[in-house]
């Protein structure tokens, strides 16, 4: 009986840690930054503004044949972000647009995740932005996955989504073309 | 009035470059304060800024000259009048005006120059960048030229308030000798 027991818990142990196995857990790849979270905004409605927070870090976990189990989290420093211009990077950081003194990391948490097609999902989580929580759903698009070259083994996705500024109490008007801004998140995943 | 300072009283040039420097430094500072909350379709909302830094890098030649005037013909000696604290405190004050007014300009190219580009005085001609890669440069260089820009009008103010007890309290000529008196 003890003998049973012991057997059936040894092979549920198995099968469990099989299981976690299967979802596997993703660094985002810092080291060699392979990994770009940017932004795009209308400019008067004359062209494309784009720009990138260059310090983030963050975690996902994937499973190709149970892409409903992913999750995904990215903190990101905001004081980061980068356009290019000194003096509009400044504005940026400041009380009209990010905030960074107050608020100076965003953060997204996946809460569910669910799959739209081939290799397509919509990542619905919790984005933190100039410390207003908000659900917001990604547009993900699975890029490959395989062994890299010197002894890894890498994933890659990138996923967009559109945010109204003044849902996250961003205080400065861009005019009516600039209302709402595209971010745009290109990750690689290094397995651990 | 003769252009070089004398022993007693000012001269023109350091007259004339005095009063050029305090209305450019009050200024300035409303221009500054005005145009950081304008908004984006404001027609003033690029010419403000370049206004600000074409006067501001001029003011920053006109403070080199003053410097070097100052140099080349020393201001008059103090009133009579004046004890030791008075000259002691008057030095300090002067020279607190002229540093904090470098620094404060200092400050606000190093703003605009923090990714290379350089500041283009009303098109004529561009002031390149030179120091580029303090860590942060554009937001610790913004602090300062912000603080210290409250600081110098609060101080340009106290010195104006001074140079008004001297007139009014203490009836001597320090006021009068910067009209040429």
């Amino acid at each position: 009986m003890l003998k049973k027991t012991l057997v059936a818990l040894a092979l549920g142990g198995a099968l469990m840690g099989a299981g976690q196995a299967m979802a596997a857990d993703y660094a985002i790849d810092k080291q060699g930054q392979h990994a770009f979270v940017n932004f795009k905004i209308s400019h008067l409605g004359y062209s494309w503004l784009y720009g990138t927070f260059k310090d983030f870090d963050g975690s996902f976990s994937f499973d190709a044949a149970k892409p409903q189990d992913s999750k995904v989290n990215v903190t990101l420093n905001t004081t980061s972000v980068d356009t290019n211009h000194a003096e509009r990077d400044k504005h940026l950081r400041s009380d009209d647009f990010l905030n960074v003194g107050e608020h100076p990391t965003a953060t997204f948490a996946s809460t569910a995740v669910k799959s739209t097609g081939d290799g397509t999902a919509d990542i619905t989580g919790d984005l933190t932005l100039n410390g207003v929580t908000k659900p917001v759903v990604i547009a993900a698009k699975f890029i490959g996955e395989g062994k890299d070259p010197w002894g890894g083994y890498r994933a890659g996705f990138e996923g967009s989504t559109m945010l109204k500024l003044k849902d996250f109490d961003i205080q400065k008007d861009l005019g009516p073309a600039s209302q709402e801004v595209e971010l745009i998140i290109s990750v690689e995943g290094v397995r651990k | 009035m003769q252009w070089r300072n004398s022993s007693s009283h000012y001269g023109l040039v350091s007259i004339l470059m005095h009063w050029l420097v305090a209305v450019a430094v009050f200024g300035l500072f409303a221009l500054g304060y005005w145009m950081v909350g304008l908004d984006y379709y404001s027609g003033w909302y690029k010419t403000a800024p370049d206004l600000h830094k074409s006067i501001g890098l001029l003011l920053f030649a006109v403070m080199l000259g003053r410097v070097l005037w100052r140099w080349m013909s020393p201001p008059p000696a103090s009133l009579p009048n004046h004890g030791r604290v008075t000259r002691l405190a008057s030095k300090l004050g002067h020279s607190a005006l002229y540093l904090g007014l470098f620094v404060l300009m200092i400050a606000g190219y190093l703003i605009s120059t923090a990714d290379g580009r350089g500041i283009a005085v009303f098109g004529l001609f561009e002031v390149p960048a030179t120091l580029t890669s303090i860590p942060d440069q554009e937001d610790v260089a913004g602090l300062v030229h912000e603080y210290l820009g409250w600081a110098l009008v609060i101080f340009a103010g106290i010195h104006g308030l001074a140079a008004l007890k001297h007139h009014f309290i203490d009836r001597d000529r320090t006021l009068m000798r910067m009209f040429g008196r």
